[in-house]
């Protein structure tokens, strides 16, 4: 199988990753966790993809299954012109170098003992990437790369403050000068006024590398300044994609307009608060999801139908998907069932 | 004004260890009146929730100490109080609720008996009373069939009920003032919401004063009366949530506000570079008299690195409340203001 156009470089289909649990009984069939259930996407080269949703949604699982890190139920993953999917063993890991991961949290993520220098040499040494000597240049290049000072080579984790050791996690992504970047809230553990930092790094880095992102992320204003196009998780569908202008001008399914809602902002303030569209209770578990629709037991424009039979991801523009039976086009203008005023 | 529920005066706390002696607060004045809402925005390490711990004396000790000012509570000195004294406080008329709405519950106790703990201490309840009394609360924060949750234990709860019960615990005595130290951090932005509109309309039908520690700016806009911004250890600047939103005096604040990325920036043109705050908050071991923030600041004066700038009001012609910062650029702009009018 080919790549759907020569300047796709992710493309996943129908991914399934479900985690049995254990039996509670002799007789009874052991529980399913349904992570991701049927997500279907594809990532331009070059291009940042953000993945949004609230904590379970299977974002992150999500991230985990396309860099082959957690096992896959079943699906296809087309990195380029390389099944993913259906790579193992040695092959799986010299194709590691093409994708890499940025971890959300700074402070684990790197291991205490090793030295800076060392924690980004490591995957050079790992793939074998040129002379020894050439490591040694490319570490220098890379910490020069993402704004480090080359003494810092010689320091320990605990010795970087967050938004630091932030920048070595990405050092050592783009080590072996991977293609796809999987960046799971690579910001969301950082202080304010560093997140901006490390925000504006990832998009230079993108600009000058030819990077292609799968961002991770819950904050909607940080997905809004980084991607070009959205995906919306709700447990472990895609519910809404379309590209970035596209969605935060007219998001169409109640979940990403209550999502945006939920949204503080600075202008805002009590004015958007009144406004804003109140969901209630929490999201169904991921083992037994409700039949149809799975945001019908929380939407606030539920029809009965809706909990009946799942609607079909369709879509409604060009490139605007939408996984919503209220949404509909009538006479060439979208119909939702649900907006906010002040959006 | 009416007489202020908690008045802080010149709190000062410092750690001690191999390396010396560290002023974590240094000099910090709050007053909060009955039924505001306060918040305390600012960088990790720049002394939010010392200032919350420092209130209630929770500061560990050692290494921690208070060494001086006063917090005057219903203007009793709580920090010259005895130790039992504190502990009708705490949980009382000042209750907490912390960031960490996982660890911050007791995995072996129901939540019901949480809830009913400061009930049966401070209101002297039995234990079927607190039980009912603990429904009741449960009832109140929005947790569905409350008669069933009271019995269960804090892994059997979701993220956001947890939070919801450490509300019903700290609420439980009806307290005169609530300290929330990040509340929502790490919640959803829809649960976030939802705990937001539930403490705001707490706040309007008991009255209770809430002291909300929070970085996030959205979350200020929404819920704050006032606005203190602290920076290593001191208050930078203070005034209504107007104010120092939309009109911040002190460069650190307009660093904190043009940093953020906003929603809504798709819309209007190329995608622009975030602006920066350059490095990062100096270390608590580095600080010295003069301004802390000056290493970052793009206007720093030679003055700034002499002396740290007072705490000054601001004056400015639509102002019905103070707008205070410390910073001397600020008070050279407004005492030139001043000689020229």
């Amino acid at each position: 199988m080919t790549a759907a156009s020569t300047d796709t470089l992710l493309e996943v289909k129908d991914l399934h990753v479900h985690f049995p649990r254990a039996k509670k009984g002799w007789f009874q069939p052991a529980e399913v966790v349904r992570a991701v259930d049927g997500l279907s996407f594809s990532i331009q080269r070059g291009t940042t993809l953000a993945l949004v949703g609230e904590s379970g949604s299977g974002k992150t699982t999500t991230a985990l299954a396309v860099t082959r890190l957690t096992p896959l139920t079943s699906g296809q993953i087309q990195l380029g012109e390389l099944d993913l999917g259906q790579l193992e063993g040695e092959a799986l890991r010299e194709a590691r170098r093409r994708f890499q991961f940025i971890f959300q949290d700074p402070f684990s993520s790197l291991n205490p003992r090793e030295r800076a220098g060392a924690v980004v040499r490591a995957p050079l040494d790992l793939m074998n990437v040129g002379t020894p000597e050439q490591r040694t240049e490319r570490v220098a290049a890379l910490f020069k790369a993402v704004g480090l000072r080359p003494e810092h080579q010689n320091l320990f984790p605990h010795q970087f403050s967050g938004g630091q050791r932030q920048r070595i996690n990405i050092a050592r992504a783009l080590a072996t000068e991977p293609e796809l970047v999987v960046c799971d809230e690579p910001v969301s553990a950082l202080d304010i006024a560093i997140r901006a930092q490390i925000l504006n790094l990832l998009v230079r880095l993108q600009r000058e590398l030819g990077l292609t992102y799968l961002f991770i992320s819950h904050d909607m204003a940080v997905v809004e300044h980084i991607c070009d196009e959205i995906a919306v998780m709700y447990l472990g569908q895609i519910i809404e994609r379309a590209p970035r202008q596209a969605f935060f001008a007219n998001p169409l399914h109640p979940y990403s307009v209550a999502l945006m809602s939920a949204v503080p902002t600075v202008t805002g303030g009590r004015k958007r608060a009144a406004q804003r569209i109140k969901l209630s209770g929490d999201p169904p578990s991921p083992i037994n999801p409700p039949p149809g629709c799975r945001f019908s037991s929380r939407c606030p424009v539920a029809e009965p139908a809706c909990s009946q039979a799942a609607p079909p991801l369709r879509e409604i523009a060009p490139n605007h998907w939408v996984q919503c039976r209220r949404v509909d086009v009538v006479d060439g203008r979208i119909q939702t069932p649900l907006s906010f005023p002040s959006l | 004004m009416t007489q202020p529920l908690l008045k802080v005066e010149n709190l000062q706390v410092e750690f001690n260890s191999r390396r010396g002696k560290a002023m974590v607060l240094n000099g910090v004045n709050i007053e909060v009146q009955p039924g505001e809402t306060l918040c305390v925005v600012g960088e990790s390490g720049c002394g939010k929730s010392m200032t919350a711990l420092a209130l209630l004396r929770l500061i560990p000790s050692p290494p921690g100490k208070i060494s001086g000012g006063r917090v005057l509570f219903h203007g009793e000195d709580l920090l010259t109080a005895s130790e039992e004294r504190m502990r009708q406080v705490r949980g009382n008329r000042i209750s907490m609720i912390f960031q960490e709405p996982m660890t911050s519950l007791n995995p072996v106790f129901t939540v019901g008996d949480q809830i009913g703990e400061s009930l049966r201490l401070h209101a002297g309840l039995n234990a079927s009373e607190a039980r009912t009394q603990a429904i009741a609360m449960l009832k109140q924060v929005g947790i569905p069939a409350p008669e069933r949750r009271v019995d269960e234990y804090p892994h059997q709860l979701s993220g956001g009920m947890r939070q919801r019960v450490m509300i019903a615990i700290a609420l439980a005595c009806q307290p005169d003032i609530l300290i929330a130290d990040e509340p929502t951090t790490a919640l959803d932005v829809t649960v976030q919401a939802q705990i937001f509109d539930l403490l705001r309309e707490l706040q309007r039908e008991k009255g209770t004063a809430i002291l909300l520690i929070t970085h996030d700016m959205g979350a200020v806009a929404e819920m704050a009366d006032r606005v203190m911004v602290m920076y290593a250890g001191r208050i930078i600047e203070q005034g209504t949530a107007e104010q120092v939103l939309e009109r911040p005096a002190h460069p650190y604040t307009q660093g904190l506000i043009n940093c953020l990325p906003e929603l809504g920036s798709s819309l209007q043109s190329e995608r622009a570079e975030l602006a920066e705050i350059e490095g990062m908050v100096p270390s608590i071991w580095e600080l010295d008299k003069a301004c802390a923030f000056r290493e970052r600041c793009t206007h720093a004066l030679e003055k700034c690195a002499q002396e740290a700038p007072p705490m000054f009001t601001l004056t400015h012609s639509s102002d019905t409340a103070p707008h205070m910062t410390a910073c001397w650029l600020q008070l050279q702009q407004t005492t030139d203001q001043g000689q020229a009018a």
